[in-house]
């Protein structure tokens, strides 16, 4: 008898999880094996993942469509015989022992992820098995709330959710305060595009959340837990209904938990999309049914946060730290890490990486340890450019820089933020004038309206940078930007105006010449920004369509059925319709050429 | 038609009736009455405030300041097509600009049919498959503009397939005309 799993988060079904499951639901039905699904672990690339698993010997098989999950089926699962071509991943008795991705697992330090994509996340038995809810039995019953916060400290552990204050000294702050009521609040509002540790975290082992937050209930004597999730997160949202659910059930949620005489309560307060609601303040506006907007600190959410009452506040990655640093202790968390970032961090590699998906590393490991030794490099073997950490609010660290160590301490040098832990790579195909006109774009959408600097500034910042990826551009708008920029910093209320610039000033501080090549030469080097870039059709890839000839508003292309169509580059006028049209990628775009001077 | 509505209208009262009243409870309330009406109507506002007592200008503040909230009807079907950073590098403006070629509308626009409502969203999650679109509740990744058209056109063939079966079923019904409805 084997038990199969099928990865199904978010990532697993947009690849196709759900028809490969609905083939094996097929195929099961009436044998004495089990079918059930999993989160994500991480190696998104390979999605859909299906894993057999006979007694301790799992097999994970990657791109399992239709098709192989048949085929997998029928050799593997009856006919006993593995499928070694499709293998991603396999272990033995908790050893690996092979897979094309072994690397991609082996290298890494799971703690937060410890459960994700090896339980089903809707079976609270599941997490039991792997010592579930041990940690809440611990604090409830052995600790009084004074031990679990010198635990944490002990632990060192950081928020993890970007500014990295210690979560230790967080607690204590809101225990200090009396108040017959106080809230625990769990921000999964994961708002940076790029990042999507949090919602693996949720889908895969919603239950280690939950119990971060009980856990700090305890620790800061509060009765009440709020975990607002972002409305596009409909199964993350749906995950976490089931867990609570089931926690209530079995006690672990509720009144007198345990035994212990400690109630505790979680409610799930939906999003409704505003990335401000990010931050802390705003959050708790959204939470009492407001428009989110920051408030002025202090009085700090310690003192007075959702409804006026004291509120400790983290997101979701630092609570599914909390039970394993109560289970193992303080001291084996330090194990990990740098001295002033202990612990490990999960990342999301996203963008022109060659294995995009989720990898939990130690602090302290370079960012060339992570894109290549995990992330397997960059796609098609192009050059690696940069990598934009801490999304809106971050900045872009150029290749040459690779040797960082992934810290607190060390991102933050080069202009950059640790941020949640989005990683998005770019080639030397991303334009960086474009990547700042993005994010500024993003921010300046995003803005509340409440400071005048951001909501206005940020605003003739991104029509500058739109001039400029126009080919409009003058010589003085860089200085222009890097004075405005600076100014918004200066005069914002909350994170998001005081970091909205970071992404242009990082970009400015090592890609001038590109911005230069967009404004004095009207070319874009990265063959990116439409006005500023010549079409070509490539010969290998054109099947003579024509379809591309027929769209043309300006007539530009032309040439016979069946052969190689031509731009007439004179004649276009760069919209892009071909782009769009063309069946076969067969139509590329390239810096216009300077003129030699 | 009447019979739809009334009976939503029902089902979203029995919602406000149990809202017991807690602080905070009017994003939760404008949810449900958005997932039933497929956007929120006049008199849904003036139904909440009466029973929320909450003043009606702030509930129109809270609406027009998240952008989940629409005042307009949507289209049958809702695609989003994801302009996050990743989906961003991976080229998804092209391919929004291809999803709005193919359907002939731009963001937020509703198409004539009253199939599509077209969005664009900053991240879905699903950054390693990027770029990325959903379709309803369906995600679907790694796109290219073949790919794209194909799913839009799929949904468009199945929709028009049910347009034709519920007309055939009730020969007087003009379900295109009522493009608030599931
Ligand atoms: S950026 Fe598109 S899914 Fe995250």
């Amino acid at each position: 008898m084997s038990k199969i799993l099928v990865g199904m988060s978010t990532c697993g079904m947009s690849a196709g999880a759900k028809d490969t499951y609905k083939t094996l639901e097929g195929l099961v039905d009436g044998s004495d094996n089990e079918l059930t699904f999993t989160g994500c672990i991480g190696m998104c690339f390979k999605e859909p993942l299906v894993e057999i698993r006979e007694g301790d010997r799992r097999t994970i098989y990657g791109h399992v469509d239709k098709k192989r999950a048949k085929e997998i089926y029928e050799t593997h699962v009856v006919g006993g015989e593995e499928l070694p071509d499709y293998i991603v991943y396999q272990e033995d008795g908790g050893n690996a022992c092979g897979g094309s991705e072994q690397q991609f697992l082996e290298r890494q330090e799971r703690i937060v992820l410890r459960n994700c994509g090896l339980i089903n996340p809707e079976s609270l038995e599941d997490y039991e098995d792997r010592d579930g809810y041990q940690a809440t039995r611990k604090a409830l019953a052995e600790m009084n709330p004074e031990d679990i916060v010198a635990e944490l400290k002990e632990s060192g552990l950081r928020g993890r959710g970007g500014a990295g204050f210690p979560t230790g000294l967080k607690w204590s702050f809101c225990a200090g305060y009396e108040s017959d009521v106080k809230y625990v609040v769990c921000n999964a509002d994961e708002g940076d595009p790029g990042a999507f540790m949090d919602r693996s975290v949720l889908e895969g082992d919603p239950h280690a959340v939950l119990e971060g937050m009980i856990i700090c209930g305890k620790a800061i004597g509060a009765g009440f837990g709020y975990i607002y999730c972002r409305a596009e997160y409909p199964l993350a949202i749906h995950r976490l209904q089931v867990a609570i659910a089931d926690a209530t059930d079995k006690g672990y949620i509720g009144e007198n938990i345990l035994g212990s005489g400690f109630n505790f309560d979680i409610k799930i307060k939906q999003g409704a999309g505003a990335f401000v609601c990010g931050e802390e303040t705003a959050l708790f506006a959204s939470i009492e049914g407001e428009r989110g907007m920051p408030r002025i600190r202090p009085p700090f959410p310690a003192e007075s946060g959702v409804f006026g009452k004291p509120t400790n506040n983290n997101n979701v990655e630092t609570y599914a730290n909390v039970p394993w640093i109560i289970s193992n202790g303080g001291q084996a968390y330090r194990k990990y890490g740098t001295e002033k970032s202990p612990g490990t961090k999960v990342f999301a590699l996203a963008g022109k990486v060659a294995k995009g998906g989720l990898a939990e590393v130690s602090m302290g490991r370079t960012i060339e340890d992570i894109l290549f030794g995990i992330g397997g490099g960059i796609k098609e073997g192009r050059e690696f450019k940069a990598v934009q950490m801490g999304g809106p609010s971050g900045g872009c660290i150029p290749a040459h820089l690779k040797d960082t160590p992934v810290d607190f301490e060390n991102i933050p040098k080069t202009g950059a933020i640790m941020g949640s832990g989005g990683m998005v790579v770019m080639d030397d195909q991303t334009c960086m004038v474009d990547m700042a006109r993005f994010f500024l774009d993003f921010t300046q959408d995003e803005s509340c309206g409440k400071c005048t600097f951001c909501r206005i500034g940020t605003l003739r910042m991104l029509e500058t940078l739109e001039r400029i990826t126009r080919g409009e551009g003058e010589v003085e708008d860089t200085d222009m930007l890097a004075e405005l920029g600076e100014q918004i910093k200066q005069a914002s209320l909350c994170g998001l105006g005081q970091t909205a610039p970071n992404p242009v000033l990082s970009t400015m501080r090592y890609y001038m010449d590109e911005f230069l090549a967009h404004i004095k030469h009207k070319s874009c080097p990265a063959g990116s920004c439409q006005a500023l870039v010549d079409f070509i059709i490539i010969e290998e890839k054109c099947e003579g369509c024509g379809v591309c000839a027929k769209d043309c508003p300006v007539d530009a292309i032309s040439g016979i059925l069946k052969q190689t169509y031509v731009i007439d580059i004179g004649a276009c006028v760069q919209c892009g319709k071909c782009l769009t049209s063309c069946a076969f990628d067969a139509i590329y775009t390239v810096g216009k050429k300077v003129a030699a001077s | 038609m009447d019979g739809f509505m009334n009976q939503t209208e029902a089902e979203f009262s029995y919602r406000l009736w149990r809202h017991d009243g807690a602080q905070g409870e009017l994003i939760p309330l404008l949810q449900s009455a958005q997932d039933h009406f497929g956007y929120i109507p006049r008199r849904a506002i003036k139904y909440i405030s009466g029973v929320a007592k909450v003043p009606e200008s702030k509930i129109y503040g809270v609406i027009t300041f998240y952008s989940q909230f629409r005042l307009q009807p949507m289209g049958k079907h809702a695609i989003r097509m994801c302009t996050g950073t990743a989906c961003h590098v991976a080229n998804a403006g092209m391919l929004l600009e291809t999803i709005e070629d193919e359907l002939g509308v731009e963001v937020n626009g509703t198409t004539e049919d009253g199939t599509f409502t077209l969005f664009s969203v900053a991240c879905i999650g699903c950054c390693s498959l990027a770029p990325v679109m959903m379709v309803d509740d369906d995600t679907h990744g790694s796109l290219t503009p073949v790919t794209t058209r194909r799913i839009v056109r799929k949904v468009r063939r199945k929709a028009l397939a049910g347009e034709k079966k519920a007309a055939a079923e009730k020969p007087e019904g003009d379900a295109a005309a009522s493009p608030a409805k599931e």
